[in-house]
């Protein structure tokens, strides 16, 4: 792929710059504010052993007489601790780093284990049609009227009863990417099966197949391209869900242990001392969670807006 | 019509069989019954004439007609913390549950309606603009920790000191913004009335319903802001359509289009959502019954769980599965009651 353009050929970039998505991009201040934010934690959240004063997940770090130490604005803080500590003494500022990390990795991974599993048999579904389509829709039927959070549940409760909670402590954020990932495929299933609908009696279609192309080949190669708007807008609101549906696991004590916390584990065990006055424990994770899902969240709803793809409803 | 009933007969009882397959697996999976019966001291042969008798050593297929057969006539098995029939538990958390599920529906609908209403006729308005906006922030934040803010603000109370407390203004603000925490935040309360069998309710004394207001505006959270977004676009959607403009035409007062002509079709799609959601709610009820420690069926899900009370962890999850079926039969049939250009066997019209 050569990047010099000719007048007549743009590259890339220049397509990118002369879109509709980069001309709306630049008139809407939410959208910009979000992705920024968006940007700035996500590298926090990877620069976060830089970025610590501590290491939260070395003990030799933690004193236990630190504990529960308020945020700089209220009276008792320690000049160490800007944002207080957690109930084992671990500086919040530096595990919230690190717990967004954690969200952030299983967010991202979860997705993208939705994202190729939904789109191939979504891909299969309306390209094959018959009843390939039949078995994969009734499939994700099923599966969604039973609501994704309750199947994560599930799954996570039965994996946890079977391993045992110290193997499953131990591959958390796997366990947790495939139970999330598992539980939220028939989302893009059902999206990237209607797009490939409308798309498959195209005319482009009929003339890969009368070349002789191979379904796999025309599936993968011709259809997917065209079905990428809808699969682009969808996965913004995924992330944003599959950090929620973490986050709700490990509050339910089926996620991250709280010896490596993410930002769920680390509202559970904030919530333990909320009645003793301790609110910026539990708070202060929530309040990260909250802006990182609200800031995904909106810019999901400007790229449905600019994109406007046939989403499926419901 | 018989058609489709019983096409989602079929549809339902192929649900049901799907789910007691893998919820059979998993008791089949899940540890060993005669080590949880017997102590360390009975020796090997014993425990094999224990397993015959038990029907364990049988194929997989056997013990599973065995299993559903007992399922169907509403045997589940002993809880082992419990030491009583499953089916008795669960049917003793099971009030609890639905009462909160009932208020937070009701909170839902209460509330979405009007506001998703009101913001479909007047999209440029301030009050349409703040609760578009409050609803994205509203989806954004995990239930649970609504939960945690409500408990926060209301059950243990905030002190705030922000302003200077000489000036009469700063102090009336402290004052203003500072709660008192007195809401409570724990249990169903101690003020219950019994109506029948194990259903004790809360709505029928004062403290009972102060202990579900806090439990109910946290599921309800969830699901509201969902339910105003979707009644306000298809609402809008319906305001477009030619039936609306005609009866505005004909000089039909602007109230009974809105509420009589309009709502009724967007109520359509709102009810099949709606039914979905319901088994949304369940799901949720897991996470707001833990955090209030509101002794219904999520909270004892969560415990059997802890406790690996296996017989229990099955019977929820075919009783949760029924209720899912049943809803979702429940609501395509009202669908096609009240939506009579549906295709309800999906036959060409």
């Amino acid at each position: 792929m050569t990047t010099s353009s000719t007048p007549t050929v743009p590259s890339r970039w220049e397509r990118f710059r002369d879109s509709f998505l980069w001309y709306s991009f630049k008139r809407d201040r939410t959208a910009q504010l979000c992705l920024a934010v968006f940007i700035c934690m996500v590298i926090a959240a990877f620069a976060s052993p830089l970025l610590a004063p501590t290491d939260p997940y070395d003990l030799r770090h933690i004193d236990i007489l630190d504990s529960e130490l308020p945020p700089f604005w209220i009276d008792g803080s320690d000049e160490r601790y800007v944002l207080g500590t957690d109930a084992q003494g671990r500086d919040l500022w530096s595990i919230v780093l690190y717990g967004t990390r954690v969200s952030l990795l299983i967010g991202f991974g979860a997705v993208l284990l939705q994202a190729l599993l939904g789109v191939t048999f979504g891909l299969m579904a309306g390209y094959l049609g018959g009843r390939v389509d039949a078995f994969l829709m009734r499939l994700a039927d099923i599966q969604l009227s039973f609501s994704t959070l309750m199947v994560a549940i599930v799954v996570g409760a039965v994996v946890k009863a079977t391993m045992g909670s110290a193997f499953y402590s131990q591959y958390a954020v796997l366990m947790l990417i495939l139970i999330i990932g598992l539980a939220e495929w028939p989302q893009y299933a059902r999206t990237v099966r209607a797009s490939v609908l409308a798309e498959k009696n195209k005319e482009y279609v009929d003339a890969a197949r009368v070349m002789g192309l191979r379904s796999r080949r025309i599936m993968f190669r011709h259809v997917l391209p065209n079905t990428l708007s809808p699969i682009f807008v969808i996965s913004t609101v995924q992330i944003a869900n599959a950090i929620i549906s973490e986050a709700a696991l490990s509050f339910l004590g089926l996620g991250m242990p709280e010896t490596h916390p993410s930002l769920g584990s680390l509202i559970k065990a904030g919530f333990d001392y909320i009645q003793s006055g301790s609110w910026w424990i539990t708070l202060i994770p929530g309040a990260v969670l909250v802006v990182l899902v609200l800031s995904i969240n909106l810019l999901g709803d400007w790229l449905r807006d600019v994109m406007n793809p046939r989403l499926y409803k419901g | 019509m018989i058609a489709f009933l019983i096409k989602r007969l079929m549809h339902a009882i192929l649900v049901m069989f799907v789910i007691s397959v893998l919820a059979f697996a998993i008791q089949d999976n899940l540890g060993d019954p005669v080590q949880q019966m017997v102590g360390q001291s009975v020796p090997e042969s014993e425990r094999e004439a224990i397993r015959e008798r038990l029907g364990l050593n049988d194929p997989f297929l056997v013990q599973y007609v065995r299993f559903a057969k007992n399922a169907v006539q509403g045997d589940f098995g002993y809880s082992y913390f419990y030491r009583e029939p499953a089916l008795e538990v669960i049917a003793r958390h099971l009030p609890a549950t639905l009462e909160l599920v009932f208020a937070a529906t009701l909170i839902i609908v209460l509330l979405s309606v009007p506001i998703g209403v009101y913001s479909a006729i007047k999209p440029r308005s301030l009050f349409s603009r703040f609760f578009m906006g409050a609803s994205i922030i509203g989806i954004s934040i995990p239930v649970f920790l609504t939960a945690i803010v409500l408990i926060q603000i209301f059950a243990i109370g905030i002190t705030i000191n922000f302003f200077p407390p000489e000036t009469a203004w700063g102090a009336w603000l402290n004052s203003a913004l500072s709660t008192q925490g007195n809401m409570p935040s724990f249990g169903r309360g101690h003020d219950l009335v019994h109506v029948a069998g194990h259903w004790d309710t809360n709505l029928a004394t004062w403290d009972g319903i102060k202990h579900l207001v806090l439990p109910a505006i946290s599921l309800a959270s969830i699901m509201l802001p969902l339910f105003i977004r979707l009644i306000r676009a298809e609402m809008m959607e319906v305001l477009q359509s030619e039936y609306v403009k005609y009866a505005r035409a004909k000089g039909i007062s602007m109230r009974r289009v809105y509420f009589v002509h309009a709502l009724k079709n967007t109520m359509l799609p709102v009810i099949t959502v709606g039914g979905v959601q319901i088994g949304t709610m369940v799901a949720y009820t897991i996470l707001t019954e833990t955090v209030f420690q509101w002794p219904g069926m999520g909270l004892m899900f969560l415990d059997a769980i802890n406790r690996a009370d296996i017989p229990l962890i099955v019977s929820y999850l075919m009783i949760v599965g029924v209720i899912f079926v049943v809803t979702n039969t429940i609501v395509d049939l009202i669908y096609g009651f009240v939506n009579p250009t549906v295709k309800l066997t999906g036959k060409p019209a």
